[in-house]
């Protein structure tokens, strides 16, 4: 029997696998990228690729060894580069010898009948239509519950009084989520652990501040791709607001678009009326909404060479400047390095503190 | 005194001046390009640009510079489609409001969207769009354009014959029959983006060192549109999905089947999106092709002259060698 595998990107693997198996195919669930991962990654993929593609070959590469003969991966139609990416990778796994059969899914809006194919080879156990309706519908409230999880996680822990107490609970309740199969089971699931990351003992009085970070789908949703940066400026006292989860992702991109994705669109219309692939337009649109919404500061992530970004960082300088609101981007890729970031964090953080004290009239600028 | 509208020396300049300039003359407007690149245009062009950016995209930021201030108007069209099948790379769908947002004291942008899927006369639409910013009657644009349309496609046909845009716009304007080039004894295919073949500072002379060397050169640019596309999708999936990348692919794999040259170069900029992928394609598909020699150069602003010529004059006199051994009765 065949062993099917697919990209990991952040939490959602949990859905992932349980949906794939409910179609009844064995799966091979990808390890956490790491700096092996990594290695293999960047020795097989081109020097220029973006560093998803980097992460997304080492992670082939290490499944292929745990027994993977095929991968299930999402598709595209561009102008961004991830839509090639499925058949890149096939490519150059073939060229290294390795026979694996590759699922592509296209957007059904734009290819219905290569998406029904794609459904139809991984249907292993002939689930009925029906049947696999329910499936994704299941799968899909547990990918909620995944998100709601993440997004408390972020208000909690700037507030938390012992630092970690929000990252060890939420590492736990995850795993209750991971457990639950039936959908009763899932809402039951996410109702205690949403419980039990309230019930952390917080600091009410706390100075928080508030920083929206906006960027490139695979570095904002992976934790390893992006040092973890959620945490540290959680540890560091920021509430942190991110525009990106694959619930809403996957809603403006497969069925129709949301309030949410047109707000965006018309937000970042002014600056830049088109669509260039990515996520360079919604990074503008949500960096102006953040603005309105009067958030301290913004953190823009894309990896190195990313086409759409570097097109989004060059308009937002004029965003920022009339909008008066800071923006500190990072291109990152396989030379990041978690204390070289850290550090420019602290020096973002500490401006953007200082303003923030400066507006209330708490302490003047010069001392 | 008539109204100046400045077309910059970079990017689309390479395909679609001639077309450009015939339009804006024909509808009374005078045109300006921003002349050859020098090292103060780059220069400015690196100070401008986001340093993330490839070389390319930082010319053009830097020959816009050198139009500030000279024209009425700048033409920076916001060119997606133009066969209904690919887009440009990302980078050139926001190319003016790139420009807009990060360059001040700039004279208006003529940013028309042009777009071919949107149906069939939507170039025809996006000129005329032109020429109501210059007050030019409906039926004096679409004169214009015919015309234009005519001079583009005598400058295609120079193009297919063998020339290099710099010299088939040079011979555009002459009467009679096209010329001939010469001849030479080892031929190259270059593939690679025009904008980066074509200029001759970013390139380093690239081209005119590979003539003093007596090679002559192919590009994507000398073959016509039919072979290119009888390649369908060079046996992936997918099309590349930008116009330049899926072009050179073709040509690549077109010029591997066919066998003609002597020798296959890539010429891509430092940080290319698009060209990570084109480039491990066209990589991949020449292990196939062991008689043809392949090679990558990768430009960039720090570029050095001698080390493009190092590379070059080892590759050709390789290349030559393996030529004349081959060619020895055993």
């Amino acid at each position: 029997m065949s062993k099917i595998t697919f990209p990991r990107m952040g939490e959602s693997y949990r859905t992932i696998k349980m949906l794939l198996e409910d179609l009844g195919n064995e799966v091979v669930v990808p390890p956490r990228p790491s700096k092996r991962t990594l290695d293999l990654g960047i020795r097989y993929a081109p020097e220029f690729a973006c560093l998803p593609l980097k992460i997304l070959m080492g992670t082939y590469l290490e499944t292929i060894e745990m027994g993977a003969d095929t991968i299930v991966t999402t598709g595209g139609v561009g102008p961004c580069r991830a839509g090639e990416y499925g058949m890149l990778h096939h490519k150059i796994l073939n060229d290294l010898g390795h026979k694996i059969k590759m699922i592509v899914i296209e957007p059904p809006r734009l290819h219905p009948f290569n998406f029904i194919k794609s459904i139809r080879a991984l249907n292993k156990s002939r689930v009925s239509i029906k049947g696999i309706i329910a499936h994704v519908k299941r799968a899909w409230r547990k990918l909620q519950a995944l998100d709601n999880l993440e997004k408390l996680s972020h208000t909690v822990r700037p507030r938390e009084l012992s630092r970690g107490s929000t990252t060890r609970a939420y590492r736990k309740t995850l795993d209750w989520i991971d457990q639950a199969y039936t959908t009763e089971q899932i809402v039951e699931a996410e109702f205690a652990a949403l419980e039990a990351l309230k019930s952390i003992p917080q600091d009410p009085a706390r100075m928080v501040l508030k920083v929206g970070i906006v960027g490139e789908i695979y570095v904002l949703l992976e934790p390893a791709s992006n040092l973890e940066i959620e945490e540290t400026l959680g540890n560091l006292g920021v509430e942190v607001e991110r525009s990106m989860f694959l619930t809403g992702w996957t809603r403006d991109n497969t069925w129709n678009e949301t309030t949410e994705g047109i707000t965006v669109k018309e937000a970042a219309a002014p600056y830049l009326p088109e669509l260039i692939g990515g996520h360079g337009r919604d990074s503008i649109g949500n960096t102006v909404l953040y603005a309105k919404r009067g958030f301290d500061g913004i953190i823009q992530l894309a990896p190195f060479t990313c086409i759409p970004e570097i097109v989004a960082r060059t308009i937002l300088t004029k965003v920022s400047k009339d909008y008066n609101i800071p923006v500190l981007t990072f291109f990152l890729d396989e030379q990041t390095g978690k204390a070289g970031m850290t550090t420019r964090l602290e020096a973002f953080i500490d401006l953007l503190r200082r303003k923030k004290q400066f507006r209330r009239g708490v302490e003047s600028l010069t001392c | 005194m008539s109204v100046k509208v400045g077309i910059p020396n970079a990017l689309l300049y390479y395909l679609y001046y001639p077309l450009w300039q015939v339009f804006f003359n024909e509808i009374g407007v005078q045109v300006v390009t921003s002349g050859k690149t020098t090292k103060e245009i780059l220069n400015n062009g690196v100070r401008e640009a986001l340093a993330d950016a490839c070389v390319p995209i930082k010319l053009f930021f830097g020959h816009v510079m050198e139009l500030k201030g000279r024209v009425d108007y700048l033409f920076i069209p916001r060119v997606v489609c133009i066969n209904r099948k690919t887009v440009y790379c990302p980078k050139f769908l926001g190319l003016p409001d790139m420009i807009r947002h990060s360059i001040t004291g700039l004279p208006p942008i003529i940013d028309v969207r042009m777009d071919t899927r949107q149906g069939q006369f939507a170039m025809l639409k996006a000129y005329l769009e032109i020429g109501d910013i210059f007050k030019a009657g409906k039926l004096s644009v679409y004169q214009a354009y015919n015309k234009a349309c005519r001079t583009l496609s005598r400058y295609n046909k120079l193009l297919r014959k063998g020339w290099n845009p710099h010299e088939a716009i040079s011979l555009l304007h002459k009467k009679g029959p096209l010329p001939k080039p010469p001849d030479t004894d080892l031929k190259f295919a270059v593939v690679g983006y025009p904008y980066n073949i074509y200029d001759n500072f970013i390139s380093v002379n690239f081209l005119d060192k590979l003539r003093r060397l007596g090679v002559s050169v192919i590009t994507a640019e000398n073959i016509s549109p039919l072979s290119l596309a009888r390649q369908k999708n060079c046996g992936l999936p997918k099309r590349l999905f930008w116009t330049f990348s899926d072009r050179a692919l073709k040509a690549a794999h077109l010029l591997f089947k066919r066998g003609r040259v002597d020798g296959m170069l890539h010429l891509t900029a430092f940080g290319c999106g698009p060209d990570s992928l084109l480039n491990k394609f066209i990589e991949l598909e020449a292990k196939k092709h062991r008689d043809i020699p392949f090679m990558t150069l990768m430009i960039d602003e720090h570029t050095g002259e001698a080390g493009m010529s190092t590379r070059l004059e080892a590759f050709v006199d390789m290349v030559r060698r393996r030529k004349e051994a081959l060619a020895c009765p055993k």
